[in-house]
């Protein structure tokens, strides 16, 4: 077949329309949020205190933590699905989340008592924490793996991968809101080992899953 | 000759997006030519035929040109995807290679006419069931339209869009799989 015929077939083909690829993001997330909200609340659900709990700066700090990591995975694998989008500076975002926890712990190393650094990071939820965040998550990761295909990543391992911290930081989003454990040592710890999970998962499934 | 490539293959996007096909037909004939002209220059030694190379790219630009952003410029992501075709190309044929991530080179890639060998996307082609080969061979070798292929095949218009759409993803993807 010459290049000429090949191009009259796309032509002919004109007409077919596709959804823009940052509408389907903006679903996607949607849809994945639903997803992660459903199987939260119909395993552990919220803390009984919530409320209560909502009034103290450990608790809520989780969330921004949580957010930024979303929030900032979220623009880069926007820039990452598109071929030849810069995506430098949502790169550097990606820092966010890692310096806001990094700050939040040495702030807890700061006012808490050196005694009681062991028992924050040990907490009492580790094992549910590394459990349920990549269960919430791992919806949504396929859900965002989906969408990646749908796009055109010019290096899909690093765009699984961010899809896995999209899901991570969705999942921990949901997760926050049931643990007990609010201390920074906590978060930094296993948060970050449920979420690596996810991350790996995001990579190995670009590897594989997202070829265009 | 970039400025003015970029400024009227854009607007020619756009248009097509919109609608337009004969504007869609002038972006394609276009771009086939640059990417003919950065693809020669870009493989030095044998084994991988240029032209396959820009096949793939054609239908890579065709079934994921919603992921070009209308507010972007256009060039950036015709070489992105031109690259990422010619990478999959050499690691196909089990060959490490290095394409140098070089923007100024681009800037050189002039427009190319093709040579005619046996192409990939024959045996891609061979591959399709049998109802969307039909179509697709109708409108490529034959050189038909959608009105006169479903003449010929005696099935609906609707009928033959769809078996070509369908077809075209089809052997898209197969590119990207092997």
């Amino acid at each position: 077949m010459r290049t000429e015929d090949l191009i009259k077939a796309l032509d002919a083909d004109a007409r077919s329309e596709a959804m823009p690829l940052g509408r389907a993001w903006w679903l996607a997330v949607g849809v994945a949020a639903v997803v992660a909200a459903a199987v939260f609340f119909t395993t552990i659900g919220p803390r009984p205190d919530i409320m209560l709990a909502m009034h103290t700066m450990r608790f809520l700090s989780k969330f921004v933590f949580t957010l930024a990591l979303a929030a900032s995975a979220f623009t880069l694998i926007g820039a990452l699905s598109r071929p030849g989008a810069a995506s430098r500076r949502a790169k550097l975002w990606m820092a966010a989340a890692p310096v806001l926890v990094v700050i939040a712990v040495m702030l807890e190393l700061f006012v808490v008592p050196e005694a009681d650094w062991g028992r924050r990071l040990v907490g009492s939820n580790s094992i549910i924490c590394m459990t349920f965040i990549p269960l919430i998550g791992i919806g949504p990761l396929a859900i965002f793996l989906s969408v990646l295909r749908y796009g055109a990543p010019t290096r899909p391992v690093l765009a699984g991968a961010v899809a896995g911290l999209l899901a991570g930081g969705l999942a921990a989003t949901f997760y926050a809101a049931h643990c007990t454990d609010d201390s920074p040592l906590f978060v930094a710890t296993w948060y970050t080992i449920a979420i690596t999970f996810l991350t790996a998962l995001g990579a190995l499934g670009g590897r594989f899953f997202v070829r265009w | 000759m970039t400025g003015k490539d970029e400024a009227e293959l854009s607007r020619l996007l756009r248009a097509a997006i919109a609608g337009d096909e004969k504007a869609y037909a002038d972006f394609l004939h276009r771009t086939a030519a640059l990417v003919r002209g950065f693809v020669r220059r870009k493989i030095v030694q044998g084994g991988v035929d240029p032209e396959d190379v820009v096949q793939e790219t054609l239908l890579a630009i065709h079934v994921k040109r919603h992921t070009w952003r209308e507010d972007a410029p256009v060039l950036p992501w015709v070489y992105a995807i031109a690259r990422f075709k010619l990478i999959d190309a050499f690691r196909r044929r089990g060959r490490r290679i290095e394409v140098e991530i070089d923007e100024i080179a681009e800037t050189f890639a002039e427009p190319e006419a093709e040579t005619v060998s046996e192409r990939d996307i024959n045996r891609a082609l061979d591959g399709l069931p049998p109802s969307q080969r039909s179509v697709v061979s109708a409108i490529t070798v034959d050189g038909r339209s959608i009105g006169e292929t479903a003449v010929k095949l005696g099935i609906s218009e609707t009928a033959v869009r769809v078996s070509l759409h369908r077809g075209l993803a089809a052997i898209a993807k197969r590119f990207g799989r092997q």
